[in-house]
């Protein structure tokens, strides 16, 4: 196998760069793979070099490409719905340099050759980076650990049985206790199924109307306050996963407060909608956790600013057009993201760019263990970064680069905009056009 | 135009559907029960759903009108062979259907058709959201037995949860002036029914007193009704219109089943053969509104 054409220098003009020392005026010298320079445009280019590639940045936020904590590809298994080239191309149009790959696929991510799989099919696409999560438990079946220890040794920091909980407390304790002395991070999709049993939206008012069963707050609520318990006797990294209610929030608050290592994450479509948005019964609003009150809806972004709730994370679930073309009670959870979450995030929060960037990028680069991504915008840093067009409105719209369209935002206007992409110093996104990778062999990184 | 929930019908459009349904019913008492009304247009009975009254009903309905009618039931067709619903819908369009009427066991089931058809559709009955062809053959029962719905206190009794038809009817019934109550126990209550035109009790015998009509629903085991009680014969002895709650009901006051009824759960057998019993009329009634409602989506057409 032969390695990528070294990628040309390129010249990131006239935006408003996110800098360890916050945001600046200055152009960025993009030179092997790393930022070379930040500040005034260089006169001439350096001795002997070809000219940079000039990017027009004029007006734009220039910041760390964006990291998800969590997204579902669907390979292995379940390709008809997305894989790992597609949901790469969704994440360089979304901004994103990083995903941290959620296992539940078909087989389910739970020993490491499995996991080397993901990453290195991610690395053969070579548009962003892809981070292989691992099962809790042996086929995410809930009844015994996964292989943690070669999960661990393939790269695997953070461990979750997403799409499932880990219910059983005596499990998730002995899992907990297991990562604990690597640092590893245990996350929870928090639905305690007896309770969640049958729902299909939140639980309240709207379901009660239109006669569903609900998923209600305490499946959330109650499981959170049980693995903080958990979390607090074993010492362990516990991180919830797509938050939906206030009282939840507060749980995590709480136990901030406590100074438990707790971390937490939402998705956009949470920050966005609610139950209100179900009455349609469209399927594209279904997702576990469900859409919940304006009251929870308010919680969340307010726990976004003050920082309870440290990442934004997309739980991009693509699923076939046929299979959402359904009735809303027979159609599967999940909704599509990762082309329009800054934006969302953008719109639902209207926060400064060194906030959204610190819930999008830095701070879910932290919680995964990526040294390589989530870093302000200095010489030397990798060069994986985003420039977005920070006040343009726009319409997210089908074609998308991911192969599924189950995305709530179609036809919804938002504001912010990304422009470019680069991603291991090279341009992999421009201007609504997804550009060739930059693939490295297997088994480079970590 | 469709007919697909009762939730926000303005009391105008009740009652025009009523007055309809009042000629329609004395055209079925005629020697020859039917007008040529819907002649030439084609009416699909869409059945996803066991159902028998409704659906004969459906079908009593549109041959009454002269439509012809596109039976469809689920088991054995094409969606057991793994058939979308939306290619369904489409092939019955195709196979010339002016009009849907649809059972489905999802919520929004009859929603999604008329978005994927275009057609006019008519929800008869839709998980536990709604039945609008039961809430207005039920309104016409009342008001042909009161007159006017106006000030009738209606008691609502049973399986509230999962009820299409009592989600329907209290729309319907308080659009038209009466007061509903909803008596359940709390697990076969709605979980959150604020903002609901009703008020809602689990102490059925505080209010079976002032009652002009109790109309009562079955434990829908199939929706997993019955999990949510202990156990029917204890649901029978709070919940069930015994003999001795028949008798302390005002005497002018009617009895109002759906069907199908599960005899010595929700109604003692012999309250079930009683003149102020109206499950005979209900039935009766099911053709002249569901005449209406198709004559009233169809009957403008070119």
């Amino acid at each position: 196998m032969t390695g990528p054409p070294p990628a040309p220098a390129y010249l990131i003009a006239g935006g408003t760069v996110l800098t360890p020392d916050g945001p600046v005026a200055a152009d960025v010298t993009v030179r092997d793979g790393l930022v070379a320079e930040v500040g005034p445009r260089p006169s001439r280019p350096a001795e002997g070099a070809p000219p940079p590639e000039e990017v027009d940045a004029t007006g734009m936020v220039v910041g760390p490409g964006l990291v998800d904590l969590h997204a579902h590809l669907r390979e292995p298994g379940e390709e008809w719905k997305e894989d790992i080239a597609s949901a790469s191309a969704a994440a360089a149009a979304g901004g994103y340099t990083a995903l941290v790959a959620m296992p539940n696929t078909d087989p389910p991510i739970d020993a490491g050759h499995l996991a080397r799989y993901v990453a290195d099919r991610g690395r053969a696409v070579g548009l962003t980076e892809i981070v292989p999560a691992g099962c809790v438990t042996a086929g995410g079946a809930g009844k015994r650990l996964a292989r943690l220890d070669e999960l661990w040794e393939a790269g695997v920091r953070l461990f979750t049985d997403d799409g499932r909980t880990v219910a059983d407390a005596g499990l998730l304790r002995r899992a907990m206790e297991y990562l604990c002395d690597r640092g590893g991070v245990l996350a929870q999709h928090a639905e305690d199924p007896g309770l969640a049993a049958d729902g299909h939206m939140h639980e309240g008012e709207v379901s009660s109307l239109l006669g569903m069963y609900g998923l209600p707050v305490a499946a959330e609520t109650a499981t959170v306050a049980r693995d903080l318990i958990l979390a607090e006797m074993t010492g362990a990294r516990y991180h919830v996963q797509h938050v939906s209610a206030a009282a939840a929030v507060q749980l995590i608050r709480e136990a901030k407060g406590r100074g438990l290592p707790v971390t937490a994450e939402v998705a956009p479509h949470h920050l966005a909608f609610t139950d209100q948005d179900v009455k349609g019964m469209d399927p594209v609003f279904k997702m576990y956790p469900p859409l919940r009150s304006a009251g929870d809806r308010a919680a969340l972004r307010a726990a976004v600013a003050d920082g309870t709730i440290d990442a934004v994370a997309t739980d991009h679930a693509p699923h076939a057009p046929h299979e959402k073309d359904v009735p809303f009670e027979e159609a599967p959870r999940g909704a599509a993201g990762l082309e329009t979450a800054l934006a969302a995030a953008r719109t639902a929060l209207d926060p400064d760019p060194v906030a959204l960037f610190l819930r999008m990028s830095v701070t879910p680069a932290a919680i995964a263990g990526l040294p390589g991504q989530g870093r302000w915008i200095r010489p030397g840093a990798p060069a994986n970064l985003v420039a977005v067009a920070w006040d343009e409105s726009w319409t997210p719209a089908p074609p998308y680069h991911s192969r599924s369209v189950n995305n709530p935002f179609t036809g919804r206007p938002l504001t912010g905009r990304v422009r470019f992409t680069f991603y291991r110093g090279r341009l992999v996104f421009r201007d609504g056009r997804v550009l060739t990778g930059s693939p490295a062999p297997a088994g480079e990184g970590r | 135009m469709s007919f697909l929930t009762t939730e926000g019908l303005p009391r105008a459009e009740l009652e025009s559907l009523l007055d309809l349904a009042e000629e329609f019913q004395r055209v079925l008492a005629r020697p020859i029960p039917k007008v040529p009304a819907l002649q030439g247009a084609a009416v699909a009975l869409m059945f996803f759903e066991d159902s028998t009254r409704t659906r004969l009903s459906f079908e009593r309905a549109a041959r009454a009108l002269s439509a012809d009618v596109i039976n469809f039931s689920g088991p054995g067709s094409a969606l057991s062979k793994g058939e979308s619903l939306r290619d369904t819908a489409l092939a019955l369009r195709a196979m010339g259907a002016d009009l849907m009427t649809v059972r489905h066991r999802a919520a929004g089931a009859p929603r999604r058709i008329a978005e994927w058809t275009g057609l006019p559709v008519v929800n008869a009955g839709d998980g536990a959201h709604q039945h609008p062809t039961q809430a207005l053959l039920d309104s016409f029962i009342l008001r042909r037995r009161f007159g006017k719905l106006d000030g009738l206190q209606i008691v609502i009794v049973g399986d509230i949860r999962h009820s299409r038809v009592a989600r329907s009817n209290m729309f319907a019934f308080t659009a038209l002036g009466a007061q509903v109550t909803l008596a359940a126990p709390r697990t076969l209550q709605p979980v959150d029914c604020r903002g609901w035109p009703a008020t809602v009790t689990d102490r059925l015998d505080d209010v079976l007193g002032d009652a002009d009509a109790v109309y009562l629903l079955r434990i829908q085991t199939e929706r997993g009704g019955r999990s949510l009680l202990p156990s029917l014969p204890e649901y029978a002895a709070r919940f069930g219109l015994t003999r001795r709650r028949f008798e302390a009901l005002p005497p002018h006051s009617v009895v109002l089943h759906p069907g199908p009824m599960n005899r010595g759960v929700e109604i003692e057998d012999s309250v079930a053969a009683e003149e102020r019993a109206l499950m005979t009329g209900q039935v009766e009634a099911g053709a002249a509104a569901r005449m209406a409602v198709l004559f009233r989506l169809l009957g403008g057409r070119s």
